[in-house]
């Protein structure tokens, strides 16, 4: 990644669990990798999460959810985003997601979803490779 | 503890053990460095050198004796195994009183409840931010019509329930006691927890409603009203558990639950005038147990031994009772794999043995399946019997803290609690632990730990068995519980019929006072009991607490 263009990256707890070891991990991943980072905290609405995402001209938004209503919180998060011309931003997710949600996940728009136990180097890589600007 | 003699001849076999040891390990690539899952540099031995100053009377001792070391109880498990408390809850009150009887009828003798996410935020489940969430994590209550489900045929008399609620305790709480008054069970009869710790949650599990003053006050509030009116329960469960799950080490697990202990029993003490020894004797206590055996063992040992000294030496307790630091125990569900989820059962096992070690008085086990949802009845099952035959076969019950004297075991419970009392002075010289977490101290040594660790594991110097260590190609799938989605719209169509056929000039009433006496210095838990009986909802009842006090926000430390 070239040092003038950082890629912006924003980490988000949708949904009221408050598990976010996860999150702050991989928000920290990122920056220690040299990413730009903006990390919610926990409780997010999707609303929310869109307009922080719109406002801080994010090209990423890493989803973390542990509580099983990823596939409503997820899904409603890139439906706002396409809403709200905001198409272009790529969604990543990560949790305790059972396998068999995961195809239902992308088709709704989530490019790609990370399960625990994943290298943060394996996240970083596949950023690097498939998140290019979103503008 | 040992003569001089001994001490000289330990020194002189020491010197010819490490010259034949460093022999050995010349041939060895590299210097591994051994340490605890917490990354606590550990020795290749330990000898009576190690331990020369520790006093057995003054340091180890006996069981039911101070320094409590040993254990609270003076029989230990010969006069009562620990509680196999199962931590619980699914879908509707219809769902988990099944399973609690289940449970039950499988040998369980103490109930704990998983409440879903909006129930543990004080949102009711008609709440947009509810959506997708009721019944999904825990069970969905609303109101004390729920509550009654909940409880149906369980003997409140007889059985004990922990419950784990934070902000809305004193909302749960209530409906407990109403519930167990319509049972015809008196107050006096009831026993019980409710976790009700909300230092914890601005430092790590964020299951939070308003500022943390605010929270002190109604945590205050409960304690004082079960110290009067409910003399069996615990009205809180100091929690180190969640500190340890958001990738604390175990240090910091052990300093940060006794520092939030000290702030509970300050705030007591000066709010409510209360007598210590009135009401230390029910505080209790929640520890995680992690995947390093020793170290835990030793925590939990330095965890009474401590909490002994602040209660006689820093409050001046004179009760012994006020002394003892009683404790449950969950084994830690961040060690659990999604990857070859049937190791997990060996994982568990293994911290319920160091947690029995250690001298838990009830333990809740995991089931293997919950890196993926819920636990099915199945899953639960193997975790119970898992307790029953620690209990029952392996005869650790047979001698009390069987591990004392060990020169290991000594050493670590002793350099366990001076690197815990370092934090702990820390935290007196921030201003406690109030000002602490203001300032972010806790949330970020939390972080660093956590993010340590999983360095650690991404470059293998920690071993996952099958996450980065003998991976499998393929893994077959297993079966796991869904929770069906008409438990949302059922759960809403009989909240909606209970404020339809309820009094609501008395929900008004009843919440008129709550908020008059949350607004006074008043104790809230008599406006919050007319409330619930009344069947005014969990949420409208937070939102009494929301508008007089304030909503805290993440500030998002990473």
């Amino acid at each position: 990644m070239s040092p003038e263009k950082k890629l912006r990256v924003l980490i988000a707890k949708p949904g009221l669990d408050g598990h976010d070891r996860g999150a702050r991990i991989i928000a920290r991943g990122y920056r220690d990798a040299g990413f730009e980072v903006i990390y919610t905290g926990v409780h997010q609405t999707p609303e929310q999460i869109v307009t922080a995402a719109i406002q801080e001209d994010v090209d990423l938004v890493g989803l973390s959810c542990l509580s099983g209503a990823h596939r409503h919180l997820f899904t409603e998060v890139v439906k706002q985003l396409r809403e709200n011309g905001a198409a272009n931003v790529t969604v990543i997710g990560g949790g305790i997601i059972p396998p068999e949600d995961i195809p239902r996940l992308k088709k709704a728009g989530i490019r790609e979803i990370f399960l625990p136990g994943t290298p943060l180097e394996k996240i970083l890589a596949w950023t690097r490779k498939n998140v290019k600007p979103a503008k | 503890m040992f003569r001089q003699k001994t001490l000289n001849d330990v020194r002189q076999g020491m010197k010819q053990w490490l010259a034949e040891a460093g022999k050995l390990a010349r041939g060895l690539p590299g210097k591994r460095r051994f340490s605890t899952v917490s990354d606590l540099e550990i020795d290749p031995l330990y000898t009576p050198e190690n331990i020369r100053d520790l006093d057995f009377t003054g340091d180890i001792g006996y069981p039911g004796c101070y320094p409590f070391t040993r254990g609270c109880q003076t029989t230990g498990y010969r006069g009562k195994v620990w509680t196999f408390r199962m931590f619980s809850g699914l879908g509707s009150a219809e769902d988990t009183n099944r399973r609690w009887h289940q449970l039950l009828k499988e040998g369980e003798t103490g109930l704990s409840t998983a409440f879903d996410f909006p129930t543990l935020m004080g949102y009711d489940s008609d709440s947009p931010k509810a959506a997708a969430e009721v019944g999904r994590c825990g069970v969905a209550i609303d109101t004390l019509a729920d509550f009654e489900v909940l409880t149906d045929r369980i003997p409140l008399d007889k059985v004990t329930t922990s419950m784990t609620i934070n902000p809305p305790a004193s909302v749960l709480w209530a409906m407990y006691l109403v519930a167990a008054e319509k049972q015809g069970v008196s107050w006096d009869r009831v026993g019980g927890t409710i976790q009700n710790d909300m230092l914890k949650e601005f430092i790590a599990q964020k299951t939070f409603m308003c500022p943390p003053e605010p929270s002190i006050r109604l945590i205050s509030d409960t304690i004082e009203f079960g110290t009067r009116h409910v003399p069996r329960w615990n009205t809180i469960s100091i929690s180190g558990y969640h500190i340890r799950e958001a990738g604390s080490t175990a240090v910091q697990e052990l300093a940060f639950t006794l520092a939030d202990g000290i702030a509970y029993v300050q705030d007591v003490i000066t709010r409510k005038k209360l007598d210590v020894d009135a009401f230390a004797p029910r505080l209790s206590f929640f520890f995680d147990s992690h995947m390093d055996f020793f170290e835990e063992i030793a925590k939990f040992r330095a965890a009474r031994r401590m909490w002994a000294k602040i209660m006689r030496d820093r409050f001046q307790a004179k009760s012994p009772r006020a002394w003892w630091l009683r404790f449950h125990t969950q084994t830690a569900g961040c060690s659990l794999t999604h990857q070859q989820p049937y190791n997990n059962i060996v994982r568990t096992a293994t911290e319920a043995l160091a947690a029995v070690l250690g001298g838990t008085q009830s333990l809740h086990t995991n089931s293997f399946d919950e890196e993926f949802a819920l636990p099915t009845e199945f899953a639960a099952t193997i975790a119970l019997r898992t307790q029953q035959v620690l209990a029952e076969e392996t005869g650790v019950v047979n001698t009390i803290d069987p591990l004392a004297g060990s020169y290991f075991v000594e050493a670590l419970t002793r350099q366990i609690e001076e690197e815990a009392w370092e934090y702990i002075q820390k935290i007196d010289e921030m201003g406690g632990m109030l000002a602490a977490i203001a300032g972010g101290f806790p949330q970020r040594e939390i972080a660093n730990a956590a993010y340590h660790f999983k360095r650690q594991v991404d470059n293998r110097e920690k071993v996952q068995v099958g996450v980065n260590k003998y991976v499998a190609k393929e893994e077959a799938p297993i079966e796991f519980l869904k929770i069906d989605e008409k438990v949302e719209a059922a759960q809403v169509k009989r909240l909606r019929q209970v404020k339809r056929t309820r009094d609501n000039r008395r929900v008004t009433r009843s919440l008129r006072d709550l908020r008059a006496a949350c607004r006074s210095d008043k104790n809230v838990m008599p406006g919050v009991i007319e409330a619930v009986r009344a069947y005014a909802t969990e949420q409208e009842i937070c939102d009494v607490y929301r508008e007089v006090f304030g909503e805290y926000r993440d500030p998002g430390f990473y």
